[in-house]
């Protein structure tokens, strides 16, 4: 089933929920919905599920307006990020619930729904705790019990609010792969919600990405991340080193130098935030070196495939490079030394005025150089 | 039963506490606060216990029987039973719907309501007799209306019914409102997001995650029920054997030095608290345990 929703506004007292949400989710996909919290990504999931009313705007299921809707006729599966399983039933009766509170017409027999349920719990691989309650579970299996009640009802769509919020790295990470293979074996549309950029890149078919109860960027994982749409997207995906530069001739400067000798396309003298991730930043040894900013080596972590240097810019600022072992070894690089940074990729996001830090909607042009 | 995790989670504590040298408190200390505390409680508490039964049989097994088989004792011991009878199952209802409307939904005045729940507290229980006798009474705001339909309200068994209603009202809300406030909504979400009906949802998800607050609230609202003494005073009329409770047949006998009857009669409400404590102490237990499993 596919889902729409249009020009939903929420407001929650003098805080705006949702700013004019328009987004459309098609059906078999699943989609994450991005951003750090109180950025309106709960609400939006409690909205569709018809949880939460929104003050305006509509929730299209299957192309039909569905914000009259109960709840319990939206036919949506519900994932909760503090699982909701119900403390006093075993497993068994948990996954059964939703069958055994039909109507008397259209409840399954008890034979039936011993089946269906079986059959989930397989599919979760939990078949053998079906006696155990809740409490005697695992956050992992709890969360997992979670989606199998969910399923039970046979839901047109499943909503998770941050399904793996409250578990450790380890599980996190098994139940994440184990989601996007129950996805790829059960193509129901999918709307997950979470905090975790990594999470989000790794499981999802699109991700949305959300600030302030606005949208700032829909797209696939690579699309977002190798093509933010905002200086709030660069951020929020990955690390990143931040320049705070101008438009002098038709190269960034940085103070009096020049960040890199490639062309952007801004007015001259436009105030600009410049943005390059830590791999795509060299370091450069040589102090004849014209471009770039002057930095000093604070720490240089080399346990992993690559280096990860720390340097300390003027005033404060803080970098972090990138580098493969071997061209550190190349470099010579020893903590304390004062080097200069090149940036070999730059993103450039033009500074609205007034500004000081990245401005979270971005309406002007950008370049990629 | 919020009352009652607190209790098993400081024994657990204490245990704790008590078993590293660390944390152990000076032997001196312990045993002058148990001996203050146990000494408090024989004095003002085990003592008149004892006294009571002790009254009661002073005059022999007879005596003690008699007081009890005597037609008005007889019909205190009904009507009291009776005023639990009714006052209990309503509280029930209106603790129960008062405290689902308080922690499920948003409205205006919530405050005031939670406010006016701790009413019967606060109010002395004679001023809450006496709101039934200005209103109901045969001066009151109704009397002459009730008296024109012969319906009788004060010194009557309604009027006593009523006043118990008022004063045990509390007990149910209050237990279920921390209670349900601190397991949140989601397993009720959940319900409805799975297809349940507003009565499924009470009935399969909400009453089985609160019955034993429910219980322990019920106990304590019936032990005051049937002890009720100063509301139930003021609008009953002391008519023996049609408008007298228990606690006021006591006291009429009391007055009239009849004093192996008034502890014979006193024992058998004691009983029932007794008795009340030790289902109380059950609950308390499974709830203790039903918390952590």
């Amino acid at each position: 089933m596919s889902i729409q929703v249009k020009n939903i506004h929420k407001q929650f007292g003098s805080f705006t929920a949702l700013q004019d949400v328009s987004l459309d989710f098609p059906t078999g996909e699943l989609v994450a919905l991005l951003g750090p919290s109180g950025c309106g990504k709960t609400t939006l999931l409690r909205i569709i599920a018809g949880l939460e009313s929104a003050d305006g705007g509509q929730v299209l299921l299957d192309g039909a307006d569905a914000s009259d809707t109960h709840v319990r006729e939206r036919q949506v599966g519900f994932v909760f990020q503090h699982y909701a399983l119900f403390r006093h039933m075993t497993v068994f009766d948990n996954v059964a619930f939703g069958m055994r509170m039909k109507p008397r017409g259209q409840r399954p027999s008890e034979a039936a729904i011993k089946a269906k349920v079986t059959e989930l719990l397989k599919l979760v691989q939990l078949d053998w705790i079906a006696d155990r309650f809740p409490a005697q579970l695992s956050g992992g299996q709890r969360q997992r019990i979670a989606l199998a009640r969910a399923l039970a009802v046979e839901p047109r769509v499943l909503l998770l609010d941050e399904p793996f919020g409250a578990l450790d790295a380890k599980v996190r990470k098994e139940l994440r792969r184990w989601l996007r293979h129950l996805h790829d074996e059960l193509h129901i549309t999918s709307i997950f919600v979470t905090h975790d950029q990594e999470e989000a890149l790794e499981v999802a078919d699109r991700v949305v990405l959300m600030d302030h109860g606005k949208v700032e960027q829909v797209g696939t994982p690579e699309q977002v991340y190798r093509h933010p749409a905002s200086p709030f997207v660069y951020g929020f995906l990955g690390s990143v080193n931040l320049f705070h530069g101008r438009v002098e001739g038709d190269a960034v400067h940085v103070g009096d130098t020049p960040l890199s000798a490639d062309k952007v396309e801004l007015d001259h003298g436009a105030e600009v935030f410049a943005f390059a991730r830590p791999h795509e930043l060299n370091i450069v040894v040589d102090a004849q070196e014209a471009r770039g900013v002057a930095a000093r080596i604070s720490r240089i972590l080399s346990f992993g495939v690559t280096a990860r240097i720390e340097l300390d810019g003027a005033a404060g600022q803080l970098y972090e490079v990138e580098l493969t072992r071997e061209e550190v070894g190349h470099l010579g690089l020893e903590e304390g030394q004062a080097v200069r940074l090149v940036p070999s990729r730059l993103r450039v996001f033009e500074r609205s005025a007034g500004g000081a830090a990245p401005a979270p909607v971005n309406a002007a042009p950008d370049w990629e150089i | 039963m919020a009352g009652a995790t607190v209790l098993h989670g400081s024994a657990d504590h204490a245990g704790r506490f008590e078993s590293k040298a660390a944390t152990r408190e000076p032997a001196l200390v312990k045993w002058t606060i148990l001996a203050v505390s146990l000494a408090f409680f024989a004095v003002f508490l085990l003592l008149p216990l004892v006294a009571v039964f002790v009254e009661a049989f002073r005059k022999g097994w007879d005596t003690y029987a008699a007081a009890l088989v005597e037609p008005d004792a007889v019909a205190a011991i009904k009507l009291t039973l009776t005023a639990a009878l009714i006052s209990v199952p309503l509280n029930l209802v209106f603790g129960v719907a008062a405290a689902w409307a308080i922690t499920k939904f948003e409205f205006r005045g919530k405050h005031l309501l939670i406010t006016f729940i701790d009413l019967p507290f606060s109010v002395s229980p004679v001023v809450a007799g006496l709101i039934y006798v200005l209103v109901f009474g045969a001066q009151g705001w109704f009397g002459p209306w009730l008296s024109e339909h012969d319906v009788k309200i004060v010194f009557a068994v309604p009027g006593i019914v009523l006043a118990t209603v008022f004063v045990t009202f509390p007990f149910v809300a209050r237990e279920l409102i921390p209670l349900m406030e601190a397991q949140g909504r989601e397993e009720e979400e959940a319900a409805v997001v799975l297809g349940a009906r507003g009565w499924q949802t009470f009935w399969h998800v909400t009453l089985p995650n609160v019955k034993w607050g429910l219980l322990y609230g019920v106990i304590l609202c019936n032990a005051r029920a049937m002890g009720e003494f100063g509301a139930v005073s003021v609008v009953s009329g002391h008519i023996r054997g049609l408008t007298n409770t228990m606690p006021l047949h006591v006291e009429i006998l009391y007055n009239e030095y009849q004093f192996a009857a008034a502890f014979a009669v006193a024992s058998v409400l004691a009983l029932l608290a007794l008795v009340t404590l030790v289902i109380k102490a059950w609950v308390e237990r499974r709830a203790g345990g039903a918390g952590h499993d």
